[in-house]
């Protein structure tokens, strides 16, 4: 049917587009000699091995990591709280907290780094590591606030009403009922929030741009000092990284519905 | 019982205790940092230093420059075409991908993601080898016959055109995706039944009945295009350089923080007003 022929083409074209630069840069990935060259002269994995044995490199991808851990961490804390009281009572100070937790995402990034560039330079710790963490962790909030609020839509209010009725107090119903339900919509938050402090740009360079050294800003770096094919295979690093942690979150949860569209019985 | 009844008082505190820790961290670490941005924009320069207290309005004087006035029209207009060259493919392409089965739909909706999460730096460094006269895919059309020679596409106006409708597309996606998910089916078999083509349906009866979700749409990602502080940059010569590019650069090439603030508030101003109107929009669309 033309139809079909059709959409199958227009997928194609979006693919296409898609995945251009990320086929340009794995070709530039592996490069025998020291150049940017496509379509690439030789096949070498040396460029992957570089990410892990070059001190700067494998140190920028420790940074980054730890940065992401620390940051994702503290996102779950404060936007699993928020979710719950919204959960248990909708109150405007509840909705005004959730606001908050929502904004910095919502807003240009160059303001959210600003604030902080702003903020920790008039109180100290201009350059610490912990600055960008924390800064990261306010700015990644609304990602597991949303997973996390979807997660506590799911609940069953009748199951914590029998819950109660059978004597369960708060505590209980939350580390019985509630925590093991809403588990796997905390992992996704976490994992969104992961991935996206991971490759996080303006944000770092604004907090500890001139003490530490990340994978985004040592790529940034390597673009004006001078270009080295692992550049290319951290990037393609990170594509890979991105695609198995979003795969796992797929493969383990509803994408469709975490990202939005009704739980349909069409059978996934 | 546990359950104190609703509206005492007790119960009221006991049921806003857990928000005090995220109140205290999002008002330590967000509303400050945003206020003292703001009074940082108020305040006065100090050369080779950050600021000193002193209330001046000379940061936003500064607006009324015929440069700022061309930084901020071409800002506006380059996010208003990358916004619509989003829509205009992403909202046949969200439409069709709702389509799919639940199954195929995600293996898209992944490498939406993943591309979504991408650093703004690796999209910019991706772009540009691929414009590039060294490894761009102007050496594949000369390989195929359709070029005599390598050229180079980047910087230019074109190449952060596509730069940033490459980062905007999979947001777009993804902002579309909840409200054609969501689309009663029944309305596109009506119009078959009706007798209109697949593509008449589309035109006549999807899109207007999604007409607010579209400008809703347009305008978040619209909002999103303003924020790209790399792309115009690695990709662009100087006159292609953003409202977000130039505050990036007043913030920490020129360390004159007091004029990246006060146009960062600035921005601030126009991307809420912005949500604001989709808020408004949104409410009226359920309304009528």
């Amino acid at each position: 049917m033309i139809g079909t022929f059709l959409t199958r083409l227009f997928f194609a074209a979006v693919g296409l587009f898609m995945a251009a630069p990320i086929v340009v840069i794995a070709g530039v990935s592996i490069n025998e000699k020291r150049s940017l060259t496509f379509p690439p002269e030789g096949f070498s994995l040396a460029w992957y091995g570089q990410i892990f044995t070059d001190e700067g490199w494998r140190g920028a991808l420790t940074t980054s990591v730890l940065i992401a851990l620390g940051a994702a961490t503290i996102a779950v804390l404060i936007a699993l709280p928020i979710a719950y009281a919204l959960w248990r009572r909708v109150t405007a100070i509840g909705r005004a907290v959730q606001l908050l937790g929502v904004s910095p995402f919502v807003l240009p990034p160059v303001i959210t780094a600003l604030g902080a560039l702003s903020f920790w330079a008039t109180m100290g710790g201009y350059g610490a590591w912990y600055t960008v963490v924390i800064s990261h962790a306010i700015f990644f909030t609304s990602l597991p606030l949303v997973t996390i609020s979807l997660g506590f839509q799911t609940i069953d209010r009748e199951v914590t009403e029998a819950a109660r009725t059978m004597g369960a107090n708060d505590r209980t119903i939350l580390t019985t009922i509630v925590l093991p339900m809403i588990a796997p919509y905390i992992i996704s938050g976490f994992a969104f929030a992961f991935v996206l402090s991971l490759n996080e740009y303006i944000v770092a360079y604004m907090t500890v741009g001139f003490t530490l050294e990340t994978v985004p800003i040592k790529i940034f770096n390597a673009l004006r000092y001078g270009y080295t094919p692992t550049m290319a295979s951290v990037s393609i690093l990170f594509v890979a990284v991105a695609v198995v942690v979003f795969g796992f979150v797929a493969r383990f949860g509803d994408l469709p519905r975490l990202l939005g569209a009704w739980s349909s019985g069409d059978g996934k | 019982m546990s359950a104190a009844a609703p509206g005492t008082k007790a119960g009221g505190w006991r049921e806003q205790a857990p928000l005090i820790f995220p109140a205290l961290m999002l008002l330590a670490f967000f509303v400050v940092p945003f206020g003292l941005m703001i009074a940082v924009s108020l305040f006065e320069r100090v050369a080779g230093g950050f600021y000193q207290p002193v209330l001046t309005t000379a940061n936003y004087a500064r607006f009324l420059s015929l440069f700022f006035g061309k930084i901020l029209v071409f800002s506006l207009g380059l996010s208003a075409l990358v916004s619509a060259l989003c829509l205009i493919v992403g909202a046949p392409f969200t439409y069709l991908l709702t389509k799919l089965r639940r199954k195929w739909q995600v293996p898209w909706l992944v490498a939406m993601l993943a591309v979504l999460s991408l650093s703004e730096v690796i999209i910019g460094f991706s772009w540009s080898t691929l414009l590039s006269r060294t490894a761009g895919l102007s050496n594949l059309f000369v390989s195929l016959g359709l070029m005599d020679n390598p050229d180079a596409w980047t910087p230019g106006f074109f190449a952060v055109l596509a730069g940033m409708t490459y980062q905007a597309f999979p947001y777009a996606v993804l902002v579309l995706y909840p409200s054609f998910s969501r689309l009663d089916p029944s309305l596109a078999e009506a119009a078959r039944t009706l007798g209109a083509s697949p593509l008449r349906a589309f035109f006549t009866v999807i899109l207007p009945a999604l007409r607010m979700a579209l400008i809703a749409t347009f305008i978040i990602v619209f909002v999103f295009a303003l924020g790209a502080y790399l792309l115009p940059q690695l990709l662009g010569r100087p006159e292609h350089w953003t409202l977000s590019v130039l505050i990036t650069d007043q913030a920490i090439y020129q360390s004159n923080m007091p004029f990246a603030a006060a146009m960062a508030v600035f921005l601030v101003v126009t991307s809420l007003s912005l949500v604001l109107l989709t808020t408004t929009l949104g409410r009226k669309g359920r309304a009528a």
